[in-house]
């Protein structure tokens, strides 16, 4: 079908809109070390880039640049170097590479990070405290964990009003109070809440579009791959959170979706079987892990690693700009909140995906380098079973180190996986008729 | 109820005796005391590693159970997690799916990306309460005492549930008073393995203390009472060996025979093995706001472990101070296999043992282990070199 002119400047912006912004995040942070400027390290969920913007601090994700070098190739350097400086091959790889990275002077493929002045980060996940302890002792600066409780057991999330919501949200506030003056110190900007208004702004604008641009997926054919796309938006999602940039990129990304589903435009794939993702993707073999399935019909329509790893920016929680602390707290605990149902409790989220995105299968995908996400995999996949008549599939690799990620184990899965789906749809079919 | 005596086999026994039943107790996959608590009507709360505030389980008359693995294969355990775990988390899901232990409560913490997963799987499997307690990870927060107290009244509210009664502050008073004497017969125990270490070996006093996780504490504390004093009068012979202090096991716990293999080259004259029965290092304070002053003491008057970040506690720096106090030779750094936290730690501990220049030997162990001879013969020459140079 020959593609009209709207086709030809909407489709396919956003990834190339996203290719271009992740550029010049990069050119600015190489730009930053060549400066000798110090820097803000952060983790994806929880960044709370909104505010650190404010203090005009350069923003490093070590997990990003950490997986960075699996998809281009060359993470098994890093992951020896670390190992060669006494930590283990059981250990988190994204940590390993990023402990390369910094003995390498913030030199990675894509250019060069500058060193952290201050490093925050939550406690969504255990090893991002672990992880700042090493740049504490490596460069002395400031770390700054913001506990943020998650929910206590599944669905016993509590509420604005609920005694124990308030104890937790009276916490985080009074965490990022106490955190402000060490920005300023850090940093030598004063605070200034009119900035994190704006900022706060932009990110009002990214979460009410990230939530559409997942529910667009419900289209058939699916309007983007979680996995392979929806990769790139969630690198910009995090990258430019409360930037004006990350706000137009994803007013953009909305546009095209919408344009895509009204003209019934979806992916590359010849799209026969609709999949959920759960895990974090096989970095090592990127490309060709997605390809595995896209090449059998297969596309990624949902996925729990947009969720979390977008801090849960995916409720589309919107700041209350008349009350900014107050409502950053608020969207902080309910948001980094969602993150960690996504990884523990993700029972009824999964079957709400399955639901809403009318999925024929599950994709488990637990890795080695991380317990966070893996950990409950195998038994959330026994109850999702029990809740839903829907095939699965469990393959184990990693995100970040090819010695455990065997392709040709993987495709005979696959290909088993899809040879179960065929066959599942054929006497569907032969029941219907 | 009227409290069970749970575990009455070492009572009239000489010390040897009591150390002997006290170390089949902790390899006994039956968990006869649990049981006996069970039959006599009472009810059990379960929470996993590291530090737990016993004192509210306890205060509404149930029995805290600490849940740090078992003696067992992870047959059922298996399919409900993902290939590359510690062995602790597949253990102690096992006790319960095998009905070796039965549980009205289950509470896990934040302490690693693994355990937090528990509260999902165990409440996947079982109808009772399992849960996050989330004790404070920024523990440097100006309102983290408030935070945690008001955390310690929710988990307050859910025992509550369960037992079908109040938890009074009294009650909690009375608690707080049998678990200070237990902490205070430990803080003898660690002082009597520090000062006169040929006395007692790591394995001894580990059996010892580690029945604490498995019987109610006023049981502990009898027996404690009782063995301390046999302890001090037993003539034994000092020997020429390495005072070493154990690092690694605030977690998943080497098995006793490891711990005896160290003992047969090395004096342990401190660790961290169950530390979160000796995380408060004093006696929490029994008047006033008993939750207030539980979340003081876990905040400003406990110990260190690398699961707790804490910027006044670095842990490199804390293991030297307890070297030092222990008055150490060298150090034995160790991680259980797949432990995240303890695996990273490793590489902090022995870059700072280096720079101090304090021996020290790097070794991973599993609870289920079963041959170490091959560790044996490394620490024996570890030993020699240090005594020999």
């Amino acid at each position: 079908m020959a593609m009209d002119t709207a086709d030809e400047t909407i489709v396919g912006r956003g990834n190339a809109d996203g290719a271009r912004l992740f550029r010049e995040w990069f050119a600015g942070l190489t730009a930053a070390a060549e400066a000798g400027r110090g820097s803000a390290y952060v983790f994806v969920m929880g960044s709370l880039a909104e505010l650190l913007r404010t203090f005009d601090f350069p923003i490093v994700f070590p997990e990003i640049n950490s997986l960075q070098t699996a998809v281009r190739r060359v993470a098994h350097e890093y992951l020896n170097e670390a190992e060669d400086h006494g930590y283990s091959p059981d250990i988190c790889g994204y940590v390993k590479a990023d402990v390369a990275t910094q003995l390498r002077g913030g030199v990675l493929p894509m250019g060069r990070i500058p060193k952290p002045s201050i490093a925050v980060y939550t406690n969504a996940c255990n090893t991002y405290i672990k992880w700042a302890e090493i740049w504490e002792r490596m460069y002395k600066v400031p770390v700054v964990t913001l506990d943020v409780p998650g929910s206590r057991a599944a669905g016993g999330q509590t509420w604005p009003g609920d005694r124990d919501f308030e104890n937790d949200r009276a916490y985080v506030l009074a965490q990022l109070k106490e955190l402000i003056p060490v920005l300023e110190r850090v940093s030598g900007v004063p605070f200034d809440i009119d900035r994190l208004r704006e900022a706060m702004g932009h990110a009002n604008t990214m979460n009410t579009m990230w939530k559409r641009v997942l529910e667009l997926n419900a289209a058939r054919p699916s309007v983007f791959n979680a996995l392979s796309d929806g990769t790139i938006f969630l690198g910009v999602a995090n990258g430019f959170r409360g930037a004006p940039e990350g706000a137009q990129y994803f007013t953009d990304l909305v546009e095209e979706m919408e344009y895509k589903s009204a003209h019934g435009i979806g992916t590359l794939t010849d799209e026969r079987y609709r999949l959920l993702f759960i895990g974090v993707p096989c970095y090592p073999i990127f490309r060709r892990f997605t390809e595995m399935f896209t090449e059998l019909g297969g596309t990624f329509v949902g996925s729990t690693y947009l969720q979390f790893a977008s801090g849960g920016a995916n409720l589309g929680f919107t700041y209350d700009l008349d009350r900014p602390l107050e409502s950053l707290a608020e969207g902080l605990l309910i948001g980094v909140r969602d993150a960690m149902d996504n990884m523990f409790f993700q029972t009824d989220i999964l079957v709400k995906m399955v639901d809403d995105l009318g999925a024929d299968g599950l994709v488990y995908h637990p890795i080695k380098s991380c317990r966070t996400v893996s950990t409950g995999l195998a038994d959330n996949r026994r109850a999702l079973m029990a809740a839903r008549d829907i095939p699965s599939l469990f393959i184990e690799s990693d995100m970040m180190d090819r010695r455990v990620v065997s392709e040709a184990q993987l495709k005979n899965r696959i290909d088993a996986f899809f040879e179960g789906l065929a066959s599942r749809r054929a006497q569907a079919t032969l029941r219907d008729t | 109820m009227i409290a069970p005596v749970t575990f009455p086999d070492w009572q009239g026994r000489a010390l040897d005796d009591v150390i002997l039943v006290c170390r089949e107790l902790l390899e006994d996959d039956t968990y006869p005391t649990v049981r006996r608590w069970r039959e006599a009507g009472g009810t059990v709360a379960g929470h996993f590693q590291v530090y737990f505030p016993e004192e509210i389980v306890h205060a509404a008359g149930m029995l805290p159970f600490k849940v740090r693995g078992g003696p067992v294969e992870p047959t059922q355990a298996d399919s409900r997690f993902g290939s590359y775990l510690c062995s602790i988390v597949k253990t102690s899901l096992e006790l319960v799916l095998s009905k070796r232990i039965e549980l009205e409560l289950f509470v896990t913490h934040p302490i690693c990306d693994a355990a937090r997963n528990l509260a999902a799987v165990w409440g996947r499997n079982f109808p009772y309460p399992c849960q996050i307690l989330y004790l404070p990870q920024n523990p440097n927060s100006g309102h983290s005492a408030t935070y945690l107290r008001g955390e310690y009244d929710r988990l307050r509210r859910t025992v509550e549930a369960v037992a079908g009664h109040a938890v009074t502050d009294d009650a909690l008073r009375v608690s707080l008073a049998v678990f200070n004497t237990n902490r205070a017969l430990l803080r003898e125990l660690y002082a009597l393995k520090r000062d006169t270490p040929w006395l007692v070996a790591a394995d001894e006093a580990y059996a010892l203390m580690a029945v604490g996780g498995l019987i109610p504490r006023e049981e502990h504390n009898a027996l404690l009472q009782t063995a301390l004093p046999l302890l001090l009068q037993r003539e034994v012979r000092r020997h020429d060996r390495v005072r070493v202090v154990f690092e690694g096991g605030f977690c998943e716990q080497p098995p006793l025979d490891l711990l005896r293999a160290i003992a047969r080259s090395c004096y342990v004259v401190d660790d961290d093995l169950m530390i979160g029965l000796r995380w408060l290092l004093e006696d929490v304070p029994v008047n006033g706001d008993p939750l207030g002053n539980l979340a003081e003491a876990y905040l400003e008057g406990s110990s260190y472990s690398p699961v707790q970040h804490d910027l006044r506690k670095p842990k490199e720096t804390m293991l030297l101070e307890r070297i030092r106090r222990a008055d150490a030779q060298a150090a034995i750094v160790t991680a259980a296999k797949m432990c995240e936290p303890g695996l990273e730690e490793q590489v902090t501990y022995t870059h700072a043992l280096e720079e101090a220049g304090v021996p020290f030997f790097v070794s991973e162990f599993e609870e289920n282990m079963s041959s170490f001879e091959s560790l044996e013969i490394q620490l024996e020459t570890f030993v020699e070199n240090l005594l020999f140079d």
